[in-house]
């Protein structure tokens, strides 16, 4: 395939790039003690709240940034970010007392609150930079006991869940964005299901990063009880914008006996200009724990945006018979990076988990997988299987696999297979002559290769991510 | 329709096609034959403008438009379809998601809106029941873990959907048994019209038994060596090659 | 641990140039220096986290630093009977060759050099030092540091363009000391092109002392000619063998790599293969077989330079009650190695709860046309097919032994030599019938 095919058709620019002129409060950049009671203050925080944060940035003070991750990271000034920034109204009530401009934002992202309200269904948090804006259905959740609301108000009105679950699936020690997460973090959204409940609709969080020269540290915790059900959407998205961003989230969740919770993400921060300017540095950390029996945790990401990812939703297999599921797709174009995968811990007997992991490069980009499985010494009958796939377009960019597999126990049995791959110029032209333009087939080829992993997004997010595949490669032709 | 004239044709950089002509009108069934390695494949390849194969010299005129200026897409929506003699298998892209996109890019070329979705099922209904293809095969991937014969059928299914003017098909009944080798022919006996034309390419006669041909021409080293009636089929069937080799080393 | 070492150097670097070619010593404080830098590998580094040398290297070991003879016949202590394996025949005792005349060697081709590293650099400086370090130097690894500053002789093998051994060339290492002991080899392997040989490697240990063997092989394999590379390790439970091998090979070359440990201590194989022409043709196998403390560890690097080349990779470990496997597998496809086939597959069996298996497969790839695969997997013997056996009449032991070595027989199918797979094939059979695997009439093996 000729290379101005490749040029034409890896141009398309970040369809989300506007910013919002909403009033923001921000607090003037850098990080010291200080800044943390400040942040604390402002959230008006319990004691508890502060002592966690003061101890996670004393623990940050002595970290270092990671380096074994397959990414050229810029160095970062953890100085000249701005840790907090926050629209500078009161919370609304009501979906009327949203400021307009917002809810224009987010109509633009294709996320209109009050349709998705009336017509799918869904409980939206949406989150822009670091302050939880708005909940719906808050009400008809909570008549079933189940609760949804930003990370903040669950500080106010349920600090014993929060005390009792933040943190102990990801300490404020785990790493180095982890702890910075740990001391800064601005909010994020909670989730609660009661023993014995099956949530009856999705819930969804949006994130966009809007003000200038901040960080987003948000935090989302998910406490799931015996017998319960929940699915849980994450968006995000970025406006365009010539310095890089940094995004540092934590996600934990929490899966008692029998419970299940399904987590799919659709990632589509700002990936930086052609030439690798500008873009979201996206550096999180999430995981679930199986604590109880039978219990079941799945990841679903479409990786698309962000100039830089690390990231590794995992799972820790606690108890006995608990399963685990990660399905990930990750494009990468033009300069991006992504270092991503998961981790699967065995520790309880008959665990299980299986991992899915389809890569696409393009442009100058490099896409790394990584992934550990770990079978501990009591962890009887463990089984996983991961199957990892790339597809490369263009000759410039690069797929790497990275899988761990460390065996401790001799009943398990722990797979692993991976292939790399590029579109071929058999395929393109059976396609051509069938009138099919280069574009459309690559389209149709990619999503015919994801589409194993898009098949497991709820139906709203399994069409937005198949977009998004076809805008960030729109025809990129191997 | 199609007008070729002393093309000339290489891949990586080896001249295959060394000056052929032909000449196809609307209605006509032609005929190419040839030993092994004469060119057959590579002028299908050709026409429909697979890159792999550079047009060094002569001309190829599709209904007064030049097809060397076109993009294999645009051949196709001008109405050349070609039945590969390998069909490539696409993982994951599903043969209805396939089909519906190929039909509507037609319509697209010819100005038309996009199929309606009860349309396009109507219309796969109908054209599966042309090639007796199982319902199970329009539900997977395309070509994906077909057999031979079951590829060979989903050939023919793609033509009668997409009702080409000009179709190729090049070596279509290799690898078919008798009854699907029946089956693909009453095909495309069914999809024939006065205003169609179809060139067969193969390399032995069985297949013109099904499909009875106007014109029968041999293809040998890269040129049209002999033309004639569908008796010449019958003739290359009893003597085989060697003696056309001979006549043109004469 | 790493001081002793150092001080060493420092106290007697010119006793250590005195005894050891010229060549050798051009990079010798390089390499020191760089030693002193990194010291020995931990396990805090990625390509060490699965094997502690801490423990063994923290020992004191000798290193026989004046070059005294250390009294030993190997023809009494070692007779290898692979039946029909008629070899060219050497020895090295630790890092030193034994010079004394073998008319098993007479026909050795007058072209063809074999001798020490040392005698190599008097009568060929210029051969040698053409390649000498050429791998090794820029290796940033404490190990191969460590060899740079310490090694001073080791084993040297020429073969001039054209020349085909008609029958391979056998090289015994055995380690023998009466203290505890360190020996440094450094091996020198030239192929010049359309050259042909095959090299088989047994490291053996003499006494019942602990020995640490850090040995580093550079070998270059000039167009068109074919290398094979047969390493059968039967030392004890207290050796350790720290092996690097470093390949470099040009266009249409062919590489045979077949690493095979049945007795051990602790072993530590890291080999890079670098595809540094068009068209090479690379196969790299090995196989491991360990039960009580043994530990083994290869760590295999295929660089994929240059475009259409073939590699395929095939590692398979048998382990059993305390013993720990670990395996890497990097397959690096450079940009523009375009057409690139690269295949690798490691398959462990843990017939123990407490045996260990580390598995770390990796693709690093930065070319779009290629074909790339790896699969790993960890298990145990196929049940079904065990019942199947007992249901016709295979005892339970039986049915094991046959699946296991079932299990590693396409690694011992891939030795080109038949006479030494038949051989293979009778050890491992014994070594998984937990017998002696030594070679009959060998006195040396415990």
């Amino acid at each position: 395939m000729s290379d101005t095919i490749i040029h034409e058709v890896t141009q398309s620019e970040y369809k989300y790039g506007f910013t919002t002129d909403i009033e923001t409060e921000v607090i003037p950049v850098g990080l010291n003690e200080n800044v943390v009671r400040i942040i604390s203050a402002k959230k008006n925080e319990p004691e508890w709240m502060l002592d966690f944060r003061l101890k996670a940035y004393r623990h940050w003070l002595t970290m270092k940034i990671p380096t074994w991750a397959h990414l050229k990271i810029p160095e970062i000034d953890y100085q000249s970010i701005s840790y907090f920034a926050a629209p500078r109204k009161n919370a609304p009530q009501s979906l009327d007392e949203v400021d307009p401009e917002l809810l224009a934002t987010f109509n633009k992202l294709g996320i209109p609150l009050e349709e998705q309200k009336a017509l799918s269904g869904i409980a939206v948090d949406a989150v822009m930079d670091s302050v939880s804006v708005k909940t719906t259905f808050k009400e008809t959740l909570a008549e079933m006991g189940i609760i949804f609301c930003s990370f903040s108000e669950a500080v106010e009105h349920h600090p014993d869940l929060v005390k009792k679950y933040m943190g102990t699936v990801v300490p404020h020690t785990d790493n180095f964005y982890a702890a910075l997460n740990s001391a800064v973090f601005s909010d994020g959204s909670f989730v609660y299901i009661p023993k014995g409940v099956r949530c009856p609709m999705e819930l969804s969080t949006y994130f966009r990063i809007n003000a200038v020269n901040t960080g987003q540290f948000e935090r989302t915790l998910i406490v799931a009880e015996e017998d319960s059900y929940v699915s849980y959407l994450e968006g995000c998205t970025a406006p365009q914008r010539d310095e890089n961003q940094l995004h540092a989230a934590i996600v934990e969740i929490v899966a008692m006996k029998n419970a299940d919770v399904k987590y799919s993400t659709v990632q589509n921060w700002y990936p930086g200009d052609k030439e690798g300017k500008g873009g979201i540095y996206n550096f999180v950390t999430k995981r679930g724990i199986c604590k109880g029996e039978n219990s079941h945790i799945s990841w679903t990401q479409v990786e698309t945006g962000s100039a830089i990812t690390w990231k590794y939703p995992s799972c820790i297999l606690q108890g006995d018979n608990s399963s685990a599921e990660f399905y990930s797709v990750a494009v990468t174009n033009h300069h991006q990076q992504a270092d991503t995968g998961t981790k699967m811990i065995h520790l309880g007997k008959n665990t299980s988990s299986h991992i899915l992991s389809k890569g696409i490069s393009a442009g100058v980009s490099q896409n790394s997988y990584r992934g550990l499985v770990r079978v501990g010494a009591n962890a009887e009958n463990a089984r996983n299987f991961s199957q990892c796939d790339s597809l490369l377009l263009g000759d410039k960019c690069g797929a790497h696999t990275f899988p761990y597999m460390e065996v401790n126990n001799e009943s398990a049995i722990v797979e692993h297979e991976a292939t790399t791959s590029k579109i071929s110029e058999d395929q393109i032209f059976y396609c051509n002559q069938r009138g099919i333009s280069t574009e459309d087939a690559v389209g149709l080829i990619v999503n015919g290769y994801a589409k194993e992993v898009v098949d497991k997004l709820p139906m709203e997010f399994a069409v937005e991510a198949q977009k998004l595949l076809q805008i960030t490669l729109e025809g990129s032709v191997g | 329709m199609l007008e070729i004239k002393n093309l000339h044709a290489s891949i990586n950089g080896k001249e295959i096609l060394k000056g052929l002509n032909l000449s196809v009108q609307p209605g006509e069934i032609h005929a190419i034959m040839g030993p092994n390695g004469s060119g057959k494949s590579t002028l299908s390849s050709v026409i429909t403008g697979n890159p792999a194969f550079e047009v060094t010299q002569g001309s190829i005129i599709f209904e007064g438009k030049d097809l060397q200026e076109m993009a294999p897409e645009e051949r196709a929506n001008e109405g050349i379809f070609l039945s590969f003699q390998y069909p490539v298998e696409i993982p994951g892209v599903s043969m209805v998601n396939f089909m519906r996109t190929a039909i509507n890019e037609q319509r697209k070329y010819r100005e038309l809106p996009p199929i309606s979705a009860t349309d396009f099922l109507r219309i796969m209904r109908e054209k599966k029941a042309l090639v007796e293809m199982d319902n199970k095969l329009t539900n997977r991937s395309v070509n994906e873990g077909f057999s031979g014969g079951e590829k060979k059928r989903n050939e023919i299914f793609q033509m009668a959907m997409l009702e080409p003017k000009l179709a190729i098909l090049d070596e279509t009944d290799s690898g078919l048994d008798i009854d699907a080798l029946r089956i693909v022919a009453n095909g495309v006996n069914k999809l024939k019209s006065p205003e169609n034309a179809t060139i067969v390419i193969t390399h032995y006669q069985r297949l013109l038994e099904y499909i009875i041909p106007d014109y029968v021409h041999v293809l040998y080293d890269g040129k049209i060596v002999k033309s004639g009636g569908k008796d010449l089929a019958m003739e290359l069937e009893a003597r085989g090659y060697d003696w056309i080799k001979q006549e043109v080393a004469v | 641990m790493e001081k002793q070492y150092i001080d060493l150097y420092k106290a007697h670097h010119s006793l250590i140039k005195q005894h050891a070619a010229r060549v050798m010593n051009e990079s010798r404080d390089a390499s020191f220096a760089l030693f002193e830098k990194m010291g020995f590998p931990t396990t805090k580094l990625e390509n060490y986290k699965y094997t502690d040398l801490k423990e063994m290297l923290s020992l004191d070991y000798g290193l026989n630093v004046r070059r005294l003879d250390f009294p030993v016949d190997p023809y009494q202590a070692f007779k290898c009977d692979v039946p029909g394996i008629q070899s060219y025949l050497y020895f090295v005792v630790n890092d030193a060759f034994y010079p004394e005349y073998n008319e098993q060697n007479d026909d050795l081709p007058k072209e063809v050099v074999i001798c020490s590293l040392k005698e190599a650099a008097e009568k060929h400086p210029d051969l040698v030092a053409k390649y000498y370090g050429r791998l090794s130097t820029q290796k940033q690894d404490g190990l191969v540091a460590f060899n740079g500053a310490f090694a001073q002789d080791g084993f040297f093998m020429y073969v001039p363009k054209n020349v085909q051994l008609d029958r391979p060339v056998q090289l015994v290492n055995i380690m023998r000391a009466d203290v505890d002991f360190m020996a440094n080899a450094h091996n020198l392997i030239i192929l010049e092109e359309g050259a042909k040989a095959q090299l088989l490697v047994c490291d053996h240990t003499v006494d019942d002392v602990r020995f640490v063997s850090n040995r580093v092989t550079e070998v270059f394999v000039a167009e068109n000619a074919t290398y094979e590379h047969y390493k059968l390790e039967n030392t004890h439970i207290k050796t350790t063998n720290l092996s690097t091998l470093l390949i470099e090979q040009q266009a249409s070359s062919n590489v045979l790599g077949n690493v095979i440990t049945l007795h051990n201590g602790l072993t530590r194989n890291s080999i890079e293969i670098a595809l540094n022409g068009e068209n090479c043709e690379t196969e790299l196998c090995g196989m491991v077989i360990a039960d009580k403390k043994q530990q083994v560890d290869n760590f295999t690097s295929v660089l994929h330079n240059m475009p259409n080349c073939h590699s395929n990779e095939l590692f398979k470990y048998v382990l059993d009650d305390v013993s720990k496997g670990a395996f890497t597998g990097r397959l690096y496809v450079a940009k523009d190695a375009q057409k690139t086939r690269a295949y690798q597959t490691n398959r462990n069996i843990l017939l123990n709860r407490t045996a260990k298996m580390r598995t770390k497969p990796q693709l690093e790839i930065y070319a779009d046309d290629v074909k790339c695969s790896h699969g790993a997997t960890i298990g145990q013997l196929d049940e079904q097919a065990m019942f199947y056996m007992r249901t016709r009449g295979i005892p339970y032991e039986e049915a094991r032994l046959l699946l296991m070595f079932a299990f590693t027989a396409d690694v011992i199918d891939n030795i080109r030599i038949p006479a030494l797979a038949d051989r293979i094939k009778m050890l491992v059979e014994k070594r998984l019938r937990g017998e002696l695997s030594k070679c009959e009439g060998c006195t040396i093996c415990q």
